[in-house]
């Protein structure tokens, strides 16, 4: 006999296509739950306002990562070249003159630190990597990749019920329902 | 409710003249569903490489560890003087190179991130690849700068960072705007190209047997679940690369272009150079990108998604920049001829008159010329045309960058640099061995990473689109749809 406690993550149900998992999607927002999910191997468009995600704060992030990458840049070239160590070279002048030979550098490091803030508010905003998830452990969750088309709903939901939650994927078209548990 | 059913009985209720509509061409072939497109893709990766790939990869990895490793090892322990820097010409191998790479590596950032920006669609099956080809180009392109300083073990001057000599980087230097421009261009390429290939890391790794494989695909793949919170915030982070790496990859060239228009030389010091130099690296880089999808196409008959529409828009692409490029060849002679400036038409004589004007001919009839065939579609459609008309720009480009670089420092202000220049064999050991590195690296990416975007090439589907099955309940009655011109297809049927 094994005695391992399994801890129950929540339903996974699948749908046939997308605009199948589009309408169930209105229907479990509408439904009232929270932590909730849609998978798919591709993004759908207009699938967030079906389940009523707002929209991704990264540009604010990435704004300010750019102003970072803008100030370095700016600092760095002219208290260099202008404050500490005033170098005249092919006669270019040494003082608030010389910032637009600046110009390129404040371009590309705004670039750069623009491309990492995307990279880890990115990676922040989606809380990867981790590399196990509860429905990992779902056999027919390998096609989320694939071809399928997939609505897991979290039993952490307040509004989550063995019966009720189950029911409701039934009625709004979901096939092989399945109840996914977390080893733990 | 009310309004729908309104609408409804409108569009039911609608007569007279219809709107005439042209169909959209399909960008996937023969209607393959999800599943073929995953099954083709991946089995790239999973099946065992045909004996085709063997038959390239192994000369290529040879060449690219003689020429590059073997090269390298003989110029650093030798010292440059082996790439024959005796005067001012002759470090102009490693530079027509390192701009050579630089251009080919344009292409990649130019169909992710302008072509996204202007909802191009068909780049969803070109990107991956010419992505790789970017970041493999610049890989090659890094060499040269960075051992052409001589001692190499010392290029670490370029970065900003104090040394013990209390000098500072020259930040009014376009060389080191040019460290800043490829070493952003290539971070920021890199990011681009691994956020893009996350999701199908993922499909790769759900399909994975082995243990070693699922780890590994596990670990790059970063647990991606297809989950839509993470598209929300994944396609804004995709679309903000694009929109940053729009200007990046204008401003690159032009940076490169600024290492030769600040100076003061005859025939460098013009104003037109960022315009020509970025409209010659995409031309350059679609011709790679074109002269490497093609072949690979036919080995992994990846025909009904890279299919001909493709290679028509991109030919169409290369003959616009390639007429950009010709544009600026004329108009920098005009310039010469109209600016009344004695030394700048002198260095135009010397490069269609002097001893080098076989190089400019070469040039002139293979980035100008051989892509004006591309005015026929019958050209754009033979792909033995195609794959010639690339392979002619290919050695165009580079020779472009040979008649910049070579005819103005060989005929520069002292007369007792004037020399006829001869590269050494080190320098075109090194050069070809940088082509074998690029497709050793190229190839190493066809067998280990997914080489078509398979996320964004489901996304083309007509299918993918959540209105579509309302589309098929509510037919629009009000538009006639004119059937495209496709080759591969006869009313909407592949011909097979």
């Amino acid at each position: 006999m094994s005695t391992t406690v399994k801890r129950v993550y929540g339903y996974l149900a699948e749908f046939e296509s997308a605009s199948k998992l589009y309408k169930a999607a209105e229907k479990v927002r509408d439904a009232g739950f929270q932590k909730w999910d849609c998978h798919s191997s591709y993004p759908i468009h207009g699938l967030d306002d079906a389940m009523g995600i707002k929209r991704s704060v990264l540009p604010y992030f990435v704004f300010f990562g750019g102003l970072t990458g803008f100030l370095t840049a700016i600092s760095l070239a002219y208290i260099t070249q202008v404050e500490i160590y005033p170098t005249v070279v092919q006669g270019k002048p040494a003082n608030i003159f010389t910032i637009p030979a600046f110009f390129p550098i404040m371009f590309e490091l705004t670039v750069l630190f623009s491309g990492f803030t995307v990279l880890f508010g990115l990676l922040g905003l989606m809380q990867l990597p981790r590399l196990n998830h509860p429905l990992f452990a779902s056999k027919q969750f390998a096609r989320a990749t694939d071809d399928g088309f997939f609505i897991s709903i979290e039993a952490r939901d307040p509004k989550f019920s063995a019966e009720g939650t189950k029911a409701l994927l039934n009625e709004i078209g979901g096939a092989n329902i399945e109840l996914v548990e977390d080893e733990n | 409710m009310a309004e729908a059913t309104v609408s409804k009985e409108t569009s039911a209720k609608r007569e007279g003249p219809k709107l005439p509509v042209l169909e959209r061409e399909k960008l996937i072939l023969n209607k393959r569903s999800y599943n073929w497109i995953t099954e083709r893709i991946c089995g790239v990766v999973e099946n065992p490489q045909p004996i085709l790939w063997w038959m390239l990869f192994i000369p290529c990895s040879l060449i690219a560890a003689i020429g590059v490793g073997g090269g390298l090892f003989h110029l650093v322990s030798t010292g440059v003087g082996v790439w024959g820097n005796t005067n001012r010409a002759m470090w102009g191998w490693p530079i027509v190179n390192f701009v050579f790479w630089i251009g080919i590596g344009h292409a990649g950032t130019l169909i992710s991130a302008i072509l996204f920006l202007t909802r191009q669609n068909w780049r969803t099956s070109i990107n991956r690849a010419a992505e790789a080809m970017t970041i493999f180009a610049v890989c090659c392109a890094g060499i040269f700068p960075a051992f052409h300083v001589g001692r190499v073990w010392m290029a670490w001057f370029l970065a900003p960072i104090p040394n013990p000599n209390a000098i500072w980087q020259n930040f009014k230097s376009p060389l080191l705007w040019d460290v800043f421009a490829v070493s952003t261009y290539f971070t920021i390429s890199l990011i681009f190209w691994y956020l893009g290939m996350v999701p199908d890391l993922a499909t790769i790794r759900d399909r994975a047997t082995g243990k070693i494989r699922k780890l590994l695909y596990g670990v790059f793949s970063l647990g991606w679940r297809g989950s839509n919170r993470h598209w929300s915030h994944y396609e804004m982070a995709y679309l903000l690369l694009a929109a940053l790496s729009t200007p990046l990859v204008l401003s690159v060239h032009s940076v490169v272009s600024f290492d030769f228009a600040t100076s003061v030389v005859p025939g460098w010091h013009t104003t037109i150079f960022p315009p020509y130099f970025v409209a010659g690296a995409i031309f350059g880089g679609f011709a790679m990108v074109l002269t490497i999808m093609i072949p690979a196409r036919y080995i992994y008959g990846l025909g009904d998604l890279i299919t001909m529409k493709h290679v028509d828009n991109m030919a169409k692409i290369i003959l616009l920049t390639g007429s950009i490029v010709g544009y600026a060849y004329l108009m920098e002679l005009f310039m010469a001829f109209y600016g009344a400036a004695k030394y700048e038409m002198e260095a135009f004589k010397f490069r269609i008159a002097g001893p080098y004007n076989w190089a400019y001919f070469t040039m002139m009839a293979c980035n100008v010329i051989s892509p004006q065939v591309f005015w026929w579609k019958k050209c754009r459609e033979n792909l033995w045309v195609v794959m010639a008309v690339c392979m002619c720009v290919n050695i165009g480009m580079w020779f472009e960058r040979f008649v910049i670089i070579v005819t103005t420092l060989s005929r520069m202000w002292l007369p007792g640099d004037w020399k006829y220049y001869y590269p050494s064999a080190q320098d075109i050991m090194l050069f070809v061995g940088t082509i074998g590195m690029f497709l050793t690296l190229f190839l190493l990416f066809l067998r280990f990473l997914p080489c078509i975007n398979i996320a964004e090439v489901k996304w083309t589907k007509e299918e993918s689109d959540p209105h579509f099955e309302d589309k098929e309940e509510h037919v629009d009655d009000g538009v006639e749809v004119i059937p495209a011109y496709q080759l591969e297809l006869e009313n909407g049927e592949a011909k097979v």
